[in-house]
């Protein structure tokens, strides 16, 4: 008998081409689509980088958190800082910015991390209120009124919006492959078997307060990306839009919605979110009372999510981080594939075990 | 200095109230309630509704709105939030926070975002003096009266009757204390009917205190979690603390520059946080 890890699927290598076929699209809108659509581009695509990361945060990492609008502002602020006062060019300032966001975040990880479960969740909270109260006492940012980003100015505005435009798009396709790419790789495997069980990850070797530790910085680099996106879109910041806690309300959303711990997740519910924001916003306040409700409602009945729903009766999968392993009988034909390598944790005690064979 | 000082003090006594419903459920099922805030919030504008179909004295409506409330907490666990507990912390988070979401927006539909208060018949603007120049709010006063009463009566429950020792064992492990014929999810329900008592009663004093608008309950939220985390989780004495420690620290910010306090009070958070992170009075309760 032998055996097989099945790393794609055809669901998955069709997705792919799908996926370079829309973006192909996608980047040529400045030529033909209005500007209004390439602006609502950008806004929607702030909302799925940071929900993206907030997957991964909590729906990988475990670590779920209240407080990511820390980074998304902070990279926000930093970009402006960089574009008004250091000449740097906005768009250049963008990645600068987000490796800002990232660099901050290993001191907020070291106090944070001192909390764990619920009480994680609400000192991240506090510590982006630190955040947003720091920005509104410094004077030359226009403290709590905010400022706006002049470094743009002698551009002109079509150029601008397509530039802006193609930095969103680059933005949203580098965060999806990064978080693929990441979740694939060897240290992916590792969060896997982290977030499925924690003791036994570190029984197998896992440096679990390691690894947590990257995906945060890897999380506030995405949320800074975002922020920084976001507010050269906007031409506008100030400390309350920048470190609002709907940032994470929204994110949350997202992510509850589509799918938390499963890449499709925060597009399906990115998507949602922007269907239901184009048609029911005008409600206002009981547009928002709905988006509550229906989270509850998801998180108490649909755990899974909208694609996890997907996932369990068509056992769909774009982005699969999953290793099964498949086993063949002797005479080459497949036989059922095995669940056994399911979990992470057993995959990797499979691999294990299987060495440990080899070396007798 | 000594005003400062005693000003921080009773506001500690208002941060004691928010705090204790959040130190109850954390410590009896490991729940945070990330609604903790609006629940204050949503029972200040219960006792304003009240007080606009019956004109009666504050404290009748107050103590009418205590069963309500206990009620209230009850079928919410009981129907609710039972259904989220468990070793992910992800759905109670989800659940509270979409809750405090929900309260936001209804309270904002029905009452507008108009700041309000509770009229308390006079008590807010009446004062004691005490030797020249020092005067206390009596409403301050009783406020911190109360908190201390209602962290001595929490700590007794808990010590000394069979329903804080059904507490206790549900909060050191559930499986066992269930086979020693505890039915957890009613004494989780009991618990949060309790936590809400003590909302309603912080929701009524901070909307006599001051005033109340539908969007304040994140800022009590994290006033009360602040509390908790200086003083040391699984401790109602220390959430007592914790308060006084926060109150004290937001008090000489504000008296700095009124900008800084809520910012002083974040920060000296961080810095119990970084130094003691098992908070200033931790009772080592697993």
């Amino acid at each position: 008998m032998s055996a097989q890890v099945l790393r794609s699927t055809r669901a998955s290598r069709s997705a792919l081409w799908v996926g370079v076929a829309l973006v192909l699209v996608a980047a040529s809108m400045p030529w033909w689509a209005e500007s209004s659509w390439m602006r609502e581009f950008v806004e929607i695509a702030c909302y799925f980088i940071f929900a993206m990361m907030w997957n991964l945060l909590a729906g990988y990492g475990g670590m779920v958190s209240i407080g990511q609008q820390a980074f998304f502002g902070f990279g926000g602020y930093i970009m402006l800082l960089l574009g008004n006062y250091a000449g740097f060019n906005p768009f250049v300032a963008i990645p600068v910015a987000a490796l800002c966001a990232a660099l901050i975040s290993i001191p907020v990880a070291w106090v944070a991390f001192r909390l764990q479960g619920g009480y994680f969740a609400i000192g991240t909270w506090v510590i982006a209120e630190v955040f947003r109260l720091s920005f509104a006492n410094m004077s030359f940012v226009g403290g709590g009124s905010g400022t706006s980003l002049t470094a743009l100015r002698g551009i002109e505005k079509a150029t601008r919006e397509s530039v802006t435009f193609w930095m969103a798009l680059v933005c949203v396709v580098a965060s999806i492959a990064l978080v693929y790419l990441f979740l694939r790789s060897k240290q992916g495997l590792a969060l896997l078997a982290i977030r499925d069980n924690e003791v036994a990850a570190e029984s197998q070797g896992i440096g679990v307060q390691k690894m947590k530790l990257a995906v945060y910085v890897v999380a506030a680099f995405g949320a800074g990306l975002a922020g920084a996106l976001y507010f050269v879109g906007n031409l506008r910041i100030s400390p309350d839009a920048a470190f609002s806690v709907n940032w994470s309300a929204f994110a949350i959303f997202m992510v509850v919605i589509g799918g938390i711990g499963r890449i499709e997740g925060p597009i399906v519910g990115a998507l949602v979110f922007w269907a239901l924001n184009k048609f029911f916003s005008d409600y206002g306040t009981w547009y928002l009372l709905g988006l509550g409700l229906l989270a509850i409602v998801v998180t108490i009945y649909f755990k899974q999510g909208l694609w996890g729903w997907l996932q369990q009766r068509r056992g769909w999968a774009l982005f699969p981080t999953q290793r099964p392993l498949v086993t063949y009988a002797c005479d080459g034909r497949a036989a059922t594939p095995m669940r056994a390598a399911a979990s992470a944790i057993c995959f990797i005690e499979i691999m294990a075990g299987s060495c440990r064979k080899k070396r007798r | 200095m000594l005003e400062t000082l005693i000003q921080g003090l009773l506001l500690g006594g208002l941060y004691c109230l928010f705090a204790l419903g959040l130190s109850l459920m954390f410590g009896v099922m490991r729940l945070t309630n990330t609604a903790q805030g609006d629940f204050i919030i949503l029972g200040a504008f219960g006792a304003i509704a009240a007080t606009s179909w019956w004109t009666a004295h504050p404290a009748l409506i107050g103590l009418l709105l205590l069963p309500v409330a206990f009620g209230f907490g009850y079928a919410l666990q009981r129907y609710v939030l039972n259904g989220t507990l468990g070793k992910d912390p992800l759905p109670s988070l989800v659940v509270t926070f979409g809750l405090s979401i929900v309260i936001q927006n209804a309270l904002l539909e029905l009452f507008s975002a108009d700041p309000r208060s509770i009229e308390s018949g006079g008590l807010n603007t009446h004062s004691l003096q005490l030797g020249e120049g020092l005067a206390i709010g009596t409403l301050p006063l009783l406020i911190f009266a109360v908190a201390v009463l209602c962290t001595l009566a929490l700590q007794l429950l808990f010590e000394r009757t069979a329903l804080g020792r059904a507490f206790r064992a549900v909060s050191d492990d559930k499986d066992i204390a269930e086979l020693m014929g505890l039915d957890a999810k009613e004494v989780y329900a009991l618990a949060t009917a309790i936590a809400f008592i003590v909302i309603a009663i912080a929701g009524l004093f901070q909307g006599m205190r001051t005033t109340v608008s539908p969007s304040d309950g994140p800022l009590l939220l994290l006033f009360a979690f602040e509390a908790v985390i200086i003083g040391g989780m699984g401790s109602f004495w220390g959430t007592f603390v914790g308060a006084m420690v926060l109150g004290i620290t937001q008090q000489i910010g504000f008296r700095l520059d009124p900008g800084w306090g809520i910012w002083f009070g974040h920060l000296m958070f961080l810095a119990v946080l970084v130094v003691r992170p098992q908070g200033l009075f931790p009772k080592t309760k697993a």
